[in-house]
């Protein structure tokens, strides 16, 4: 119990909450990170999903792509990048740029597959009666199938979103700082209070992001639209 | 990195023996997450049948554990566990339990009615209904999940490299990321990777060689 | 229909049940019901939705226990067993069959024989017998599993390991309820013969008073919550309803009911004209104009019939083949019933149906006619 005291006082610690290892900082690190690989990884995979889910082309090259993307492990992705940007960038390939390649690649795949299944479980015949009343194919997906198919491709972003939130914690490996660094610190300089206070952070930060997504989706989707959520993958 | 071949087949041939005992720890730590998370998923999993209303809350423990990041589930055991397997096998196990738990009561509940019914009334008593019949064919549903599970825990077994454990995670972090060598890195990953691969489609054939009688089809 | 009180059967009685869910108050879903049903005969159990048909009889082998009240097989209470050890002693027929999709035929049928410990050869013979008695053959659906089954090939297995220990009792409830009216005729039939040779006590749920009357030796109609209104023969059930709801229910045709107490075996049969492929065309016409005979029938090798040669078109010269045949007279069999058949023949519109038996071969011919004498002449019909 007295440790918990040792985790308060880290917490209290004044010093903790200045210069460059403070927590703020480790905190904005984290969300901002998160923040801009999971809006990039939205910007590319979104309109691959919308392609392919409205065509239904080209579906079983790209399903198989991402699908080989699952299988790489979070900590896979962050060590595969570092070299590359390393070798591209020397000393700008650190930190922040690889943590951000890997979150992003990490993003796309369960938007691609969610928007991809969203969009072919909307009816093949309401579509070709909007494609009937003279409706372009941009209309259509726009209005009929986008609205229809949205619950879905929320839950693939919420999944998203989650598994970004949860790797963000790991970019420290890469010297990405986020609030993973202080549990590796923590481990190094054998602080436990340190570590124990960082993991109530993370995991609260992993708890608010999917409850905030789960709300976003539940307000965004149309009342009478049930929607089934994949389940985010742990990292 | 810089003056160096991007990759160095002739570092993974001299050091196999290394590579193949972090293969090895790989394998093993997953196989007792895996092991222990589905003998307490299967408990969960008949206790939750009997009294329903622990299907909920159940479902909601296990699914906040799941949220959690690795790194920072690890992290909180420490204090009671310390920097030991058992740390990462708790935390390992306790992300199968979402996975597995649902899977083997819903595998459980698609056992026909009728089927439970003519049970009943051949005189299989309960255990006996739940071995013979109940088990049998839930099975395929189970062994999908299994397999879920399965490639799950191994990317997530890559982590415990950092606090202090081996496996394929410390191929591509302490002699990779942390020495600056991309090889091992490589190693590391494609490693993990296949075997993902060769657990997911190993389980598979599992499967279908455990219910021939799931392939029959109306003539 | 069996004669009652085969050995095949035991006796099974309910004295004063009641079966009540819910505290005392609730009405009950079966109210004081005893009734005697006598060894091997067929008693079925028929009734409006909710009148405790299929409750009543999931007492007998204790899948629901009763409120009050005492049920005996052969004098014996069925509490008297542990329930498990009851239930091996009865065989169990429901509508989707339940069988095991994880077993083959052969290992579903061998269930209760393995639960009481038979020796695997005595359990190996007891399968191959009681697939051929249920029309399969064991080499064919022994290793097969039951999802590669037709509905009624799922039936007769299921029908196989209710009788595999050999119960003295069988419970069915609307077995015969999931498949569509043609197959469902045959299954009934196929019933009737097996329980001439096995003689069980079967008791038989339905809705459908039409099967009620043509399977049963006995038929008890029940009312909402469980209460008797008539236990009795079919006839005299037909003849002398009790109450105005046993009229009711059996409905306002019972004239037209009493065709199902009679069967297409009880009639006399038509000699039909029966001709083979490859005979010579010129010398059938000579045949047919010589007796009058306006269609013959095509019949293959073993004797099953193909269809109809109309006289008129035996224009050319030269050998019958099967084209020529217009196949489409409803098939009949001797345990049709005559109201089945009747509905059979008038709904194709033709006059005459081929009766064939459990083999398909030809028996002879059925004419609507004969099958209206017989509703002409009130009740004096020959009975077996």
């Amino acid at each position: 119990m007295e440790f918990l005291g040792e985790v308060a006082a880290w917490f209290s610690d004044p010093a903790s909450w200045e210069g460059r290892n403070s927590i703020p900082l480790r905190l904005w690190e984290h969300v901002s990170l998160s923040a801009t690989a999971l809006a990039l990884g939205v910007l590319i995979a979104l309109p691959i999903g919308l392609a392919i889910g409205h065509s239904g082309r080209g579906a079983r090259s790209v399903v198989a792509v991402t699908n080989t993307g699952r299988a790489i492990p979070s900590l896979g992705w962050l060590g595969m990048v570092l070299p590359i940007t390393l070798v591209l960038f020397e000393r700008g390939g650190l930190g922040f740029l690889p943590a951000l390649i890997a979150l992003v690649a990490l993003a796309i795949p369960p938007i691609v597959t969610n928007t991809y299944a969203g969009l072919r479980e909307v009816d093949r015949e309401l579509i070709d009666a909007a494609r009937g009343m003279g409706m372009s194919e941009r209309r259509i997906l726009a209005a009929v199938e986008v609205p229809i198919a949205l619950p879905v491709i929320l839950a693939g972003i919420r999944s998203s979103a989650v598994q970004v939130v949860a790797t963000a914690t790991l970019a420290a490996v890469v010297a990405g700082g986020t609030l993973g660094d202080f549990i590796l610190q923590g481990i190094f300089v054998r602080d436990l209070p340190r570590v124990f206070g960082a993991a109530l952070m993370v995991a609260a930060l992993a708890l608010a992001t999917e409850g905030l997504f789960a709300l976003l989706q539940r307000l965004a989707t149309p009342p009478g639209l049930q929607g089934s959520a994949a389940v985010a993958r742990p990292s | 990195m810089n003056d160096q071949p991007f990759f160095r087949f002739d570092w993974v041939i001299d050091n196999l023996d290394e590579i193949a005992r972090r293969l090895g720890e790989h394998l093993v730590m997953t196989g007792i997450a895996v092991g222990v998370g589905l003998l307490i998923s299967f408990a969960l999993a008949l206790l939750v049948r009997r009294v329903r209303p622990l299907y909920g809350p159940t479902i909601a423990v296990t699914g906040a554990l799941y949220s959690i990041p690795s790194l920072a589930l690890f992290a909180l055991l420490m204090p009671i566990t310390g920097l030991s397997l058992l740390t990462a096998e708790i935390a390992l196990v306790s992300y199968t339990l979402l996975i597995l738990v649902r899977n083997i009561v819903a595998a459980l509940d698609g056992v026909p009615a009728e089927v439970l019914d003519a049970a009943a009334a051949m005189g299989f008593g309960p255990v006996e209904r739940l071995w013979r019949v109940e088990l049998p064919i839930a099975l395929p549903v189970i062994v999908a999940g299994v397999r879920i599970a399965t490639v799950t825990t191994i990317g997530l077994v890559t982590v415990t490299s950092l606090i202090g454990l081996g496996g394929l995670g410390y191929l591509i972090v302490n002699t990779g990321i942390n020495r600056f060598f991309a090889t091992s890195i490589y190693t590391g990953v494609a490693l993990s990777v296949a075997l993902a691969v060769l657990a997911d489609v190993g389980l598979e054939g599992l499967q279908r060689r455990l219910t021939p009688w799931a392939q029959a089809r109306t003539g | 229909m069996t004669s009652p009180g085969r050995a095949g059967g035991a006796v099974v009685t309910f004295e004063h049940v009641t079966k009540r869910y819910g505290p005392p108050g609730t009405p009950p879903a079966v109210e004081d019901l005893s009734l005697t049903i006598p060894a091997g005969e067929i008693c079925v159990l028929v009734g409006p939705s909710g009148c405790g048909k299929t409750t009543t009889m999931r007492m007998i082998n204790r899948l629901v226990e009763p409120t009050s009240g005492r049920i005996t097989i052969d004098g014996q209470d069925v509490r008297d067993l542990p329930a498990v050890e009851l239930r091996r002693g009865i065989g169990y027929v429901i509508q989707q069959v339940g069988l095991f999709p994880h077993l083959t035929v052969g290992e579903n049928v061998a269930i209760v024989p393995r639960l009481l410990r038979w020796s695997e050869p005595r359990v190996g013979e007891r399968v191959e017998e009681l697939l051929e008695l249920v029309g399969l053959d064991p080499g064919e659906f022994r290793a097969r599993y039951p999802a590669s089954l037709s509905g009624g090939e799922r039936q007769r297995v299921g029908v196989a390991r209710a009788l595999a220990a050999d119960p003295p009792v069988m419970l069915m409830d609307e077995p015969f309820g999931a498949v569509d009216p043609i197959l469902r005729d045959r299954l009934q039939n196929e019933l009737l013969r097996l329980q001439a040779k096995v003689g069980k006590t079967i008791v038989f749920v339905t809705h459908d008073v039409d099967e009620a009357i043509k399977m049963a030796d006995r038929v008890a109609i029940l009312r909402r919550g469980g209460i008797l209104a008539q236990f009795d023969t079919p006839e005299a059930i037909l003849a002398a309803p009790a109450s105005s709801f046993v009229e009711h229910f059996v409905g306002a045709d019972r004239g037209l009911k009493r065709l199902s107490l009679a069967k297409v075996r009880d009639l006399q049969l038509i000699e039909p004209l029966t001709v083979r492929v490859g005979e010579p065309r010129a010398e059938l016409r000579r045949r047919m104009e010589i007796d009058g005979i306006g269609y013959a029938l095509l019949v293959d090798a073993a004797n099953r019939p193909l269809g109809w040669v109309n006289r008129d078109e035996l224009t050319v010269e030269g050998a019958l083949s099967e084209e020529e045949a217009t196949p489409g007279a409803p098939l009949l069999q001797p345990e049709t019933t005559l109201r089945d058949a009747l509905s059979a023949l008038l709904g194709s519109s033709v006059q005459l149906g081929v009766v064939t038996d459990e083999r398909d071969r030809v028996l002879g011919l059925l004419s609507v006619d004969a099958i209206s004498d017989v509703l002409r002449n009130d009740g004096t019909w020959p009975r077996p």
